[in-house]
């Protein structure tokens, strides 16, 4: 059997179960409103398995399911080395979400990483810490701001109404993702014109560490049936 | 692979001749303060260090190095001049796969703490080294974190812009991009400009950082915006520095003709050194030369830097080191001593000598 972790709830569960359906394939979840157990009809060997979307990356990396749908943000933030880990199989065209970087709007003299970088040098000068940035991405903020050779910051964690913490004065800076903008707006932050870390969407994933012995056909129907081609795993 | 009896019993041998060459020992802990390192790297070493936690002591690090803590030890209660060597395991995350990329290594260390003539003790702990690792037909280089800092320091601008260049010396791509503003190679955003215009935000104001602290940066921005770019040929001047790759006898002569005026002092450093290592037998004909050597990885050195590396480039350097001055400010509270030192990959070593 291909075990597939799709998420369990909400708009991401319907819109995988409508992007699988596309290709005849119908994923149901099965018994009473609370059980999470599911079915899988018009693909042979295909076990539905029902899952957090935050826990699918550990699941795809542990090999416990051969095929995962969650946020590619989740996996890149989650998984070290992710390509190693995982095979990124097709963007699936929907949770689009990206992760960007904001600052309090009454800022003026910030715009870019160049200034922020700036600002965080006499930040620092002056508070005698380094310029706080709340998020709960610690990997994709790490990465994306030492590659941009930016200074004088740190990370705070955050896991949620990380827009508060400026107001809050536990941070400076905050590093979330926003679809519309409107939270952000609402809390009197501007985005950094070049502050897009990553743009993430719902994608199906194939798991490296996975056991396909046996699987090879299984999963080469499986991708015809989806359009794809087959993954060198 | 040598396993981690041989590492161990190799950074012991190394220990051992450390101690002939007059260092005393010092056994940094393991678990080191979180706050120092982090207030001294960054958020960077998070990714490279293990993070702990002690009930009453706060966030701990497995040591990711042993040179803070040594500094931090002389700092304190060092007399001067001194020698250390110490030998133990270094612990670093790998956030990548890939080949030789330990987690936990042994490390066998030399540093000299002393005022009298660093250029001396810079030959004395590359000659020590180049003596020890003479059967493994490594490459050395070695490069000067100065000769950069100086061309900054040299530049006819706004200090204000050389602190920002002589702040990102370690992160090339920010020095670059901040060269190309300050030369007028790319173009005022549309928000700088509005915001040199007179333009602010409506928004209220929010957050720690203060309303004076934004007008200060913006005079700051206007200054810079009056002041003239960076003459073309001096940003050429310092690229081919920053570029410049040579064998070492050879070194002097071609930073001379980049004819920038304030290398000079640090040209006559690098001739006295380079005098000390050749009196040491060192052979400056094959020892190459590179002005920026160790300038994305070797972040605390700001003088002389070396690195003796193994042919296979999927290894790490075998042994490495360099002059770290600042550190010692930065960790002394006030006070300050010239330091120079270098580490070497004990287990790396004993897999090389059985390979040889």
């Amino acid at each position: 059997m291909i075990k597939l972790g799709v998420p369990s709830k909400g708009r991401l569960m319907e819109k995988t179960f409508d992007w699988f359906a596309q290709a005849g394939i119908t994923l149901k979840r099965t018994g009473s409103e609370r059980e999470y157990a599911g079915a899988v009809e018009g693909a042979e060997g295909v076990q539905l398995v029902l899952l957090s979307a935050g826990e699918i990356p550990r699941e795809l990396a542990a090999g416990r399911i051969h095929l995962g749908v969650t946020g590619s943000d989740l996996v890149r933030e989650k998984l070290a080395d992710w390509e190693s880990q995982v095979v990124d199989l097709a963007p699936m065209g929907f949770g689009h979400a990206d992760l960007i970087i904001a600052v309090p709007a009454c800022w003026s003299d910030v715009d870019s990483l160049e200034d922020l970088d700036a600002a965080a040098h006499r930040f620092r000068a002056t508070h005698g810490f380094r310029l706080r940035i709340a998020t709960k991405y610690h990997r994709l903020v790490r990465e994306f701001l030492t590659r941009q050779g930016v200074a004088d910051w740190q990370l705070v964690d955050s896991q949620g109404a990380t827009e508060g913490t400026i107001a809050n004065l536990t941070a400076e800076a905050v590093a979330d993702i926003t679809s519309s903008g409107e939270t952000l707006r609402a809390n009197h932050l501007k985005i950094l014109s070049d502050g897009l870390i990553h743009q993430s969407q719902a994608t199906l994933f194939a798991s490296r560490a996975a056991d396909w012995s046996g699987q090879e056909t299984r999963l080469a129907d499986l991708a015809r049936q989806l359009g794809l081609d087959a993954p060198a795993l | 692979m040598a396993d981690k009896a041989q590492s161990r019993a190799q950074s012991g041998r190394l220990l051992a001749q450390f101690l002939a060459a007059g260092a005393v020992e010092v056994t940094p802990d393991i678990l080191q303060p979180a706050e120092a390192l982090l207030d001294l790297y960054g958020e960077d070493i998070r990714a490279r260090a293990y993070v702990t936690a002690d009930p009453l002591r706060g966030e701990m690090m497995l040591r990711p190095d042993f040179t803070v803590p040594v500094v931090q030890e002389h700092m304190a209660n060092g007399a001067e001049p001194a020698r250390y060597a110490y030998a133990g395991e270094v612990f670093r995350r790998q956030d990548h796969r890939g080949p030789a990329r330990s987690n936990e290594y042994f490390q066998a260390g030399f540093e000299i703490f002393d005022r009298a003539d660093p250029e001396a003790a810079d030959a004395e702990v590359f000659a020590l080294f180049s003596g020890l690792l003479s059967k493994l037909k490594l490459s050395a280089t070695i490069g000067d974190m100065g000769l950069l800092r100086a061309a900054v320091d040299g530049l006819d601008t706004l200090p204000e812009r050389k602190a920002a260049l002589a702040r990102h010396i370690w992160r090339p791509k920010r020095f670059q991009h901040l060269l190309a503003r300050y030369s007028g190679q790319i173009e005022v955003p549309k928000a700088r400009a509005d915001l040199l215009t007179g333009q602010r935000s409506g928004a209220p104001w929010i957050g720690l950082r203060s309303r004076e602290e934004m007008e200060a940066r913006i005079a700051a921005l206007e200054a810079d915006a009056k002041a003239p770019p960076l003459a073309s040929d001096a940003v050429a001047a310092l690229n081919a520095l920053a570029e410049l790759r040579c064998p070492a006898v050879a070194a002097p002569a071609a930073l001379r003709t980049l004819a920038i005026p304030a290398l000079e002092p640090a040209i006559a450093r690098l001739e006295r050194r380079l005098s000390a290592l050749a009196a040491k037998g060192i052979d400056l004909a094959t020892l190459q030369f590179d002005a920026s050597h160790g300038r994305s990885t070797m972040e605390y050195y700001d003088g002389f830097v070396f690195t003796f590396t193994a042919a296979d480039p999927d290894l790490p350097p075998v042994a490495s080191g360099g002059r770290y001055d600042a550190l010692t400010r930065q960790l002394g509270q006030g006070r300050e001593i010239p330091a120079v030192g270098g580490v070497i990959r004990a287990g790396l070593m004993a897999d090389l000598e059985g390979k040889a």
